[in-house]
């Protein structure tokens, strides 16, 4: 059975009262949602890109949908503590699939830095929204036309022309309901030219005992010499099912770094897909996933060096531990005329045990001689000669191994510019391979 | 110290320690030299507990306690330390929280607290300066970038450190030139007191030179063949390794 058809029956069922939970430019879309839907099949697992992705699986379960938009008991205040403290003294919240309002977390922005709910943004000014919104995402992706099809709420920011946004921001997804729960959320971010922005996202589940499905699709647009950092930490839990997919715009002389980082997950499925407008546009995409017990992660990435003169240097790694199982495909593709590109990829992977896998997939496709390019993808086991070499010095294996894998995973975090957030990370990696079930402890453990 | 009878050792199934005896006793330096592929490296190996080596018969006391049944950082703490023939770089774990865990785990091992940040730090200072060792270094990752001569001086500063009471540097020497050589030979013997031992594996005299021998033993096909005094070094420098080999052969 199609996984798509009860999401298919529930817009059929409910279309009005989706509509009615969320703002026109949104509603608009969800027709041709729905007709794509009604035609997609989706990729079974083990076929090209998707080696260790179960869309199928991923989406059959009956999750509950919230969308009446029926409000959940939640107080940020009493129940979540961040884990990343000293960025912002209050988070802008996402709950669940819908925008949490706090005046709060607006105090001591610049002006010209519009954010908070999609839904609210796209019914305020329906036509910045109106320009962006899935302008970008792909609407024949399915998981995108899912989105497009149910999403009534999300996050919003955008920063007008020339506003630097000096303090980084901070945006927490969580999800917390009494029962398995699918949140479907949108998130679209708009830096104007010559603006400069960093976020950082954290996704985090409350209810550890419960199923969740969190569906987003993500449309970034970074114009002419603006500057956008995106930090991604997922520290969700085992029974967590992740699916996003992210769509970004470059313009000339802009400057980006994303960084996903999955610390604690599930199954997660993060797809990125990157694309220079302008020239003199470079792009930073690392990412790093700590697997072990029977998480899976799986990035895909695509680049699209479009224009010339463009810069893209893409660094994956992975740990992969007991029966985990970790995928990366990376795609970058240089246009014709795209000449004097650099673009240099790198997946590099640690496998633990005998029974974790690893998948990857580096991949180069080049139209145009005049380019700097490199690929490269290595998988393998902890250094015995450096093991032993430190314990020679008194260090006990385990001890050694941790860090070790700490030291693996320093690049990926030296790539982020916010300097506490860096130090945080450190720290969160270290106790995570220290084996802390969760570096945030309930929340309540990170008092330090 | 260190008593080593009849030691047996295999890599990959191949049999590469013959049969070694040593006895090395406290204020001791005794030099370990022999051609290539003797098993010099092997020895060192095996008896710092290199899990890729394994020893098949015979035994190593130190200080009375069964050496071979110890894992590496026990004979760590208990007082062994092996100077690498190529330092291994460590990308990622800088030099000076490789010897802060270093030292705390030692102190953990005989039950003492963890030493204080000020404490460390000026005990790294005073370390260094055995070795000339650039500050710099030590904010660094593990012989990450680090030159020859560095690697090489760095392993000393860890001795230093690390305080131990047998140390086995194999072929310090090597990769070295006159004046890196100079200043690792004087660390070696600013360390020296009547109460610890050394044991130098080298291919050259050269070393010998600087460090001074109690005893010179000629290891050949896994086997100790000679041992002298210093003497036996200078008569390999002028004579090569041929007529040892040749007597050797000439005997089985």
């Amino acid at each position: 059975m199609n996984a798509l058809t009860q999401y298919l029956d529930l817009y059929h069922d409910h279309r009005d009262l989706i509509d009615s939970k969320s703002a026109k430019t949104m509603n608009h879309l969800r027709p041709e949602a729905y007709e794509i839907l009604k035609n997609a099949t989706l990729p079974k697992e083990g076929t090209d890109n998707y080696e260790n992705t179960d869309l199928q699986g991923m989406l059959a379960p009956d999750y509950g949908l919230n969308i009446a938009k029926l409000n959940i008991d939640f107080n940020p205040a009493a129940t979540f503590h961040c884990d990343v403290p000293r960025i912002t003294p209050t988070p802008f919240i996402v709950v669940n699939d819908s925008y949490y309002p706090s005046s709060k977390a607006l105090e001591g922005l610049p002006e010209g830095v519009e954010v908070g709910s999609l839904k609210q943004w796209a019914e305020k000014d329906p036509e910045t929204v109106g320009r962006h919104y899935g302008k970008i995402a792909d609407i024949k992706n399915p998981m995108v036309a899912l989105d497009t099809l149910l999403a009534q709420d999300g996050f919003y920011l955008r920063v007008r022309k020339g506003v630097k946004v000096e303090k980084a921001m901070q945006l927490v997804n969580i999800l917390q309901n009494g029962m398995p729960l699918m949140a479907v959320r949108r998130l679209l971010i708009i830096i104007e030219e010559g603006a400069e922005a960093q976020l950082l996202v954290c996704d985090h589940t409350q209810n550890p005992e419960l199923d969740f499905l969190a569906l987003e699709t993500v449309e970034i647009y970074v114009e002419r010499n603006a500057s956008f950092d995106l930090y991604n930490l997922e520290e969700s839990t085992v029974k967590t099912n992740r699916i996003s997919t992210l769509y970004l715009n470059q313009e000339a002389d802009s400057r980006v770094v994303i960084d996903g980082i999955t610390l604690y997950n599930g199954t997660t499925r993060n797809e990125y897909y990157c694309n220079f407008r302008g020239e003199n546009a470079s792009l930073r995409l690392l990412g790093m996933g700590i697997e072990d017990e029977r998480r899976r992660l799986s990035n895909y990435t695509h680049i699209n060096h479009a224009v010339k003169h463009c810069k893209s240097d893409e660094l994956f790694k992975y740990s992969v531990d007991d029966e985990a199982r970790g995928a990366f495909t990376g795609r970058i593709y240089v246009a014709e005329g795209a000449e004097k590109t650099e673009a240099y990829q790198s997946n590099r992977n640690l496998v633990g045990s005998r029974t974790a896998r690893m998948e990857s997939r580096p991949e180069l496709v080049i139209y145009n001689d005049d380019v700097k390019c490199s690929h490269g993808s290595a998988t393998g086991q902890l250094d015995s000669m450096q093991l032993f070499y430190m314990r020679t010095r008194g260090l006990d294996e385990a001890t050694a191994r941790l860090l070790l894998k700490q030291a693996f995973m320093a690049d990926i975090i030296d790539g982020i510019r916010v300097d506490a957030l860096r130090d945080r990370l450190h720290l969160l990696v270290e106790r995570r391979f220290a084996g802390a079930s969760s570096a945030c402890a309930g929340c309540a453990g990170c008092k330090d | 110290m260190l008593k080593v009878k009849d030691l047996h050792a295999e890599i990959n199934g191949k049999e590469i320690l013959k049969g070694i005896n040593l006895e090395v006793k406290p204020g001791e330096v005794h030099a370990i030299m022999g051609p290539n592929g003797s098993g010099k490296s092997t020895l060192s190996m095996v008896l710092s507990g290199n899990p890729a080596y394994k020893a098949t018969g015979g035994s190593a006391e130190f200080y009375g306690k069964d050496l071979l049944a110890m894992p590496p950082e026990v004979r760590s703490h208990e007082g062994l330390f092996l100077g690498f023939q190529y330092p291994v770089e460590i990308p990622g774990v800088s030099m000076v929280n490789f010897m802060r865990a270093a030292v705390n785990a030692k102190r953990a091992y005989f039950n003492e607290p963890p030493m204080s940040a000020t404490e460390f730090l000026k005990m790294m200072r005073e370390k260094r300066a055995v070795v000339e060792l650039d500050n710099k270094l030590a904010s660094r990752s593990v012989n990450e970038g680090f030159s020859g001569g560095e690697k090489k001086r760095n392993e000393i500063f860890q001795m230093a450190v690390l305080e131990p009471k047998l140390s086995i540097l194999d072929e310090t020497d090597s990769g070295l030139d006159i004046d890196a050589l100079r200043i690792v030979a004087e660390g070696v013997n600013k360390l020296k007191t009547e109460n610890n031992a050394t044991i130098v594996i080298t291919h050259y005299q050269r070393l010998l030179d600087y460090i001074k021998p109690d005893f010179v033993h000629i290891l050949y096909k896994g086997k100790i063949v000679m041992t002298g005094g210093p003497e036996l070094a200078l008569d390999l420098e002028e004579r090569g390794y041929d007529w040892i080999k040749e007597q050797v052969d000439k005997e089985a």
